[in-house]
């Protein structure tokens, strides 16, 4: 079963920012919504993962999907340090391994207000990366990275997306290129599929 | 050294300056019956070395501590009920803050009715700490990161984790504010509870005696002893909150 979207409109104070979307998104592999900011990717994000509700049309989420996510904002916990950051997601997931691999292997004893903006958002993405997920959703995951990392950073997207659905949110067509992306345009019409 | 006595002499010299005041004071009016000489306060604590001292203490003690927790938990569990329920909030909130604005001496005399002496300066102190840590827990749930709150949704954390890993320790840092601004509360209410029930062992029906057979000394003395008291009990949970606060909130 995959996550399906039939009609869906959603509007925020009077402006409409989907209209009548539909979409299949396939089970596994990669796709990208990429355009201008403020067209609708992130509100389109939020009601695939089931954070928010369309004012019409259905979104069709398959029982017992599992989501992991990176927000445009890094969200975590500012009372536990990185390592326990990532643990939250696994107990049994290999902490440093992963501080390692976001090029972090000292930062695990570290609280979030202690680290970079930067390096907050590299934490996030390792524990969306680890977590043990059907749909892999990462939204802008190399914003606030220098060139140098922010291309390490897609070769370590690349590598940990496995047998999931990967769904990128970018203003940046080449990342898409970089993931091997089917790239969804935004603004989107009636039908996105 | 000249520093550190210079320091001390700092530090003496309101004390001093007030025991002074207290002296004049105690000249001009020139009563023992209405006011007692610093002295003869003084003389009075010869009463720590009376068992019935500390029993009375003990059992004051004992009653605000009762209170105090009975107050929390029932706090917390009402703002945790009303965060769930809107109608039982749009309940319980405005009779809270009737409690509240509600002169605790009115419920003393009316619990007097239902309730035994001993128990209710118990009451008193549960009705002074209810309001306000319910206020300020209610408050920081509601406050809770909407974010923190879909993140532990995507990574299907159950209730009772998204609870333990991010509505509690943001509801904490108020929780505490408000535990440590009632304690003091809390005591005096008890106290001034045991002055109108007069239970048995109890500072407040001490103070109560004082006031019966005019004896201004003995009110002043069991009077600097519910200040110390408070003061004690207001440092001491002050510091062990801290710790625990510091354990949880790196941040």
């Amino acid at each position: 079963m995959c996550i399906t979207l039939d009609k869906v409109s959603r509007a925020f104070d009077g402006r409409q920012v989907l209209q009548n979307v539909s979409m299949e998104l396939p089970k596994r592999g990669a796709v990208c919504f990429f355009g201008p900011s403020g067209c609708g990717k992130t509100t389109l994000l939020r009601l695939i993962c089931g954070l928010d509700k369309p004012d019409s049309g259905k979104v069709n989420i398959p029982q017992g999907t599992r989501f992991s996510c990176h927000f445009q904002e890094d969200r975590l916990l500012p009372w536990y340090t990185a390592e326990e950051n990532l643990r939250l997601v696994g107990e049994d997931i290999d902490v440093q391994a992963w501080l390692d691999k976001v090029l972090l292997p000292e930062a695990g004893k570290l609280y979030p207000n202690e680290l970079s903006g930067g390096m907050r958002r590299r934490v996030s993405l390792a524990r969306a990366l680890a977590h043990d997920s059907d749909v892999l959703v990462l939204d802008e995951p190399v914003r606030e990275l220098d060139e140098a990392t922010a291309e390490k950073m897609l070769e370590l997207i690349a590598r940990s997306v496995g047998d999931r659905l990967l769904i990128l949110v970018t203003h940046d067509r080449t990342q898409a290129e970089k993931l091997g992306c089917r790239v969804v345009e935004f603004p989107l019409g009636g039908e996105a599929q | 050294m000249k520093a550190k006595v210079k320091r001390a002499l700092r530090k003496a010299f309101p004390v001093v300056f007030w025991l002074l005041v207290w002296a004049a004071c105690y000249r001009a009016v020139g009563q023992d019956l209405l006011l007692a000489s610093p002295l003869q306060v003084a003389r009075r604590f010869t009463f720590v070395a009376e068992a019935s001292f500390w029993r009375c203490v003990g059992m004051s003690l004992w009653r605000t501590a009762a209170a105090y927790m009975l107050g929390v938990v029932i706090a917390c569990v009402l703002a945790v009920c009303c965060h769930a329920s809107k109608l039982l909030d749009e309940v319980i909130s405005p009779a809270l803050l009737v409690v509240r604005a509600t002169p605790v001496a009115s419920f003393i005399i009316l619990a007097l009715v239902w309730l035994s002496s001993a128990n209710v300066p118990i009451l008193a102190g549960v009705l002074m700490v209810v309001p306000v840590v319910f206020a300020n827990v209610r408050e920081g749930i509601a406050s809770t990161d909407k974010q923190l709150l879909e993140m532990a949704k995507l990574f299907g954390w159950s209730r009772w984790k998204t609870w333990r890993r991010v509505v509690i320790p943001t509801v904490l840092p108020t929780f505490v504010a408000a535990c440590q601004a009632c304690v003091g509360l809390c005591f005096k209410a008890t106290i001034a509870a045991e002055v109108i029930g007069v239970p048995k062992n109890a500072i407040g029906t001490q103070l109560y005696n004082a006031k019966i057979y005019l004896e201004s000394d003995a009110l002043l003395a069991w009077t600097l002893v519910v200040i110390v008291l408070s003061m004690v009990i207001e440092r001491l949970l002050k510091a062990a909150f801290e710790r625990g606060l510091r354990r949880v909130h790196h941040a």
